[in-house]
């Protein structure tokens, strides 16, 4: 017993502001090389446990520190996030670092090119460590369908970190990156970071580049980033949003001072809570934290509204339907011709595709390819496809209702608590609907934050979810400060 | 929509994805198909007849980000990848092409 004490609190470690950090590297009372090199010393410690990093990036890392520290040295302005260590979640590509997605079907592949938002960052100062382990092809809300082995809770290492993104937000949580970057198709980076007891942050579709993001879902993929603290995860969005000229579905918008406008207060916004968020299968313990997170925001100001969102049930149907499909379409590329694994038993061409797919994708990512296949399939395309995209409809347009009241809405990120390892792997239909409060947002592609919000008695952190209109991050990071604030 | 998914349909579905199931792999695809395409039937409670498709949130963004939503890049001749450099990931390559097994059986 007394072991079980220590390792749930052993991994957990809060880093520092990025703030703080840029004092310490500015004043030179900090090296940006001595920062990398104690955060992988620590990963070196903890890693082998937790499982998070799946590849690092030594040389990048040190060799943009190393410029970090020359622009100190002869002081100069430092850009932004000068010397910030952080962690990509692999299925982000880096130029020269490998990219798995999670998967053994791109084992081995080094891209070609940088993903804009891991570009962008980088222009901005900060420093890569490495890749990080997440669901394969970002299917899976436990990160347990990793090819390369599931990623551990740093706050209890016998339960989940919570998926796709476990790998991103773990590493925050045990102080193994100060921020990381995810993707969120149906909850990936919201899920984990209320697991993990962080802060994950879903940005309005197409607010985020996804040049370089291997493509899971198109019409739901977002790139975010995991902080420790709220201003900093509106800094860091701040750092990677705005129109790409490689991605054409990425919003021309002018980004905002999201960071300024999080320090504003809360007071005067209009909350609302909708009922179906608190129904039947909510734990009670995580009722009680969001409740008191809720009357927090009271306390700081904000009025409360209760609201309704009456088609809520059928966003986990739809969701799966419209994801499964896009999927099957996204993934048809990987066959084994132009980069990752071929299988050696095939004399055709055909049969090569066919046994390279079968030997390299896992159970779920097949699951949810034939899934895909079978929704769009002649005679079913109407039934399953078109439907769902219907619904698809009606659940954003009850969004915007919504927000024509009130200026956020407040739910739990999670019906539960981070689950045991293996608690779910048996039953895919119990693992999708971990993801029943978080799917909406993504099909309404509106954006939001999940912060933590207390925890349980055993000590599993609580997210509460932050939801705000398109383009309304600043609403979202503003009610997240509050709630911050109230922790 | 509650159709059940017959072993047949699996195999149907896996030749339509280029998937070369194992035989162990198919009997459970089936159950969970079955589970998960049971489940979704819920969307038939609904009706949803005269209601448009959304096939992507931006359409639901006008007048707030519909600038950036259709703004194409300039259609400009631009260098790509160097041939050298992703010719080097594929499993099998003679340096100019990718190399496959043999397409059309003689």
């Amino acid at each position: 017993m007394p072991d079980e004490t220590q390792s749930a609190t052993s991994f957990v470690e809060k880093p520092k502001t990025l703030a703080a950090l840029r004092e310490e590297i500015s004043s030179g009372r900090t090296k940006a090389t001595d920062l990398a090199a104690s955060y992988y010393a620590r990963i070196e410690e903890k890693n082998p446990r937790l499982n998070v990093y799946l590849s690092l990036t030594k040389e990048r890392a040190l060799a943009q520190a190393a410029r970090i520290d020359a622009l100190a040295a002869k002081g100069d302005p430092l850009p932004p996030l000068a010397g910030v260590p952080m962690g990509i979640k692999d299925a982000l590509v880096v130029q020269g670092a490998p990219a798995t997605a999670g998967s053994k079907i791109l084992k081995g592949y080094q891209p070609p090119y940088d993903c804009t938002a891991v570009a962008r960052l980088e222009a901005a100062g900060a420093v890569l460590l490495g890749k990080l382990n997440c669901d394969e092809f970002a299917m899976g809300s436990s990160n347990e369908n990793s090819a390369f082995g599931p990623v551990r809770n740093p706050v209890d290492p016998e339960r989940v970190p919570g998926g796709s993104s476990g790998g991103s937000a773990a590493a925050v949580a045990a102080n193994l990156a100060v921020a990381t970057l995810g993707s969120d198709t149906g909850g990936s980076i919201r899920q984990p970071a209320s697991f993990c007891g962080v802060v994950g942050v879903l940005p309005t579709w197409g607010r985020v580049s996804r040049y370089g993001l291997i493509a899971f879902a198109s019409s739901l993929d977002r790139v975010g980033p995991f902080a420790a603290h709220v201003r900093d995860a509106a800094t860091l969005l701040g750092a990677i949003a705005g129109h790409d000229p490689m991605d054409a579905t990425c919003s021309a918008a002018p980004v905002e001072d999201y960071a300024a406008a999080s320090d504003k207060p809360a007071a005067g916004l209009r909350i609302g809570v909708p009922a179906e968020y608190f129904a039947e299968g909510l734990d009670a313990e995580v009722r009680a934290a969001i409740e008191k997170g809720i009357a927090a925001l009271e306390a700081a100001g904000c009025s409360i509204h209760p609201i309704a969102l009456p088609h809520t049930k059928y966003a986990v149907p739809a969701y799966y339907l419209i994801a499964t499909a896009e999927a099957s379409a996204n993934l048809a590329r990987f066959d084994g011709v132009r980069y990752g694994y071929r299988s050696p038993q095939s004399t055709s061409l055909a049969g090569m595709y066919a046994h390279s797919r079968d030997e390299g994708f896992g159970a779920e990512v097949k699951r949810r390819i034939l899934l895909g296949t079978y929704a769009l399939s002649a005679g079913y395309y109407d039934a399953y496809y078109r439907k769902a995209q219907q619904v698809r409809r009606i659940l954003a347009e009850e969004f915007l209702r919504a927000f024509a009241q009130v200026d956020a809405i407040v739910t739990p990120t999670s019906p539960f608590p981070a689950f045991k390892i293996g608690e779910k792997t048996g039953d895919p239909l119990a693992m999708y609907l971990a993801d029943i409060y978080t799917v909406t947002a993504s099909l309404a592609g509106i954006c939001g934050v999940s912060v933590p919000c207390g925890a349980t008695r055993a000590g599993l952190p609580v997210g509460m979810q932050i939801l705000a209109p398109h383009l309304g991050e600043s609403t979202a990071f503003r009610v997240a400060r509050a709630v911050e604030a109230a922790g | 929509m509650s159709a059940k998914v017959t072993v047949a349909d699996v195999e149907r579905v896996a030749a339509l994805a280029h998937l070369q199931l194992a035989s162990e792999e198919v009997e459970p695809m089936r159950r969970d198909l079955n589970a998960i395409l049971g489940y979704v039937a819920e969307l038939n409670q609904l009706d949803t007849t005269g209601i448009e498709p959304l096939a992507q949130a931006s359409e639901r963004m006008d007048g707030q980000a519909s600038a950036g939503h259709s703004a194409l890049r300039p259609d400009l001749p631009a260098p790509s990848l160097a041939r050298a450099v992703v010719m080097a990931q594929a499993p099998e390559s003679d340096g100019v092409f990718f190399k496959v097994p043999k397409v059309i059986e003689r």
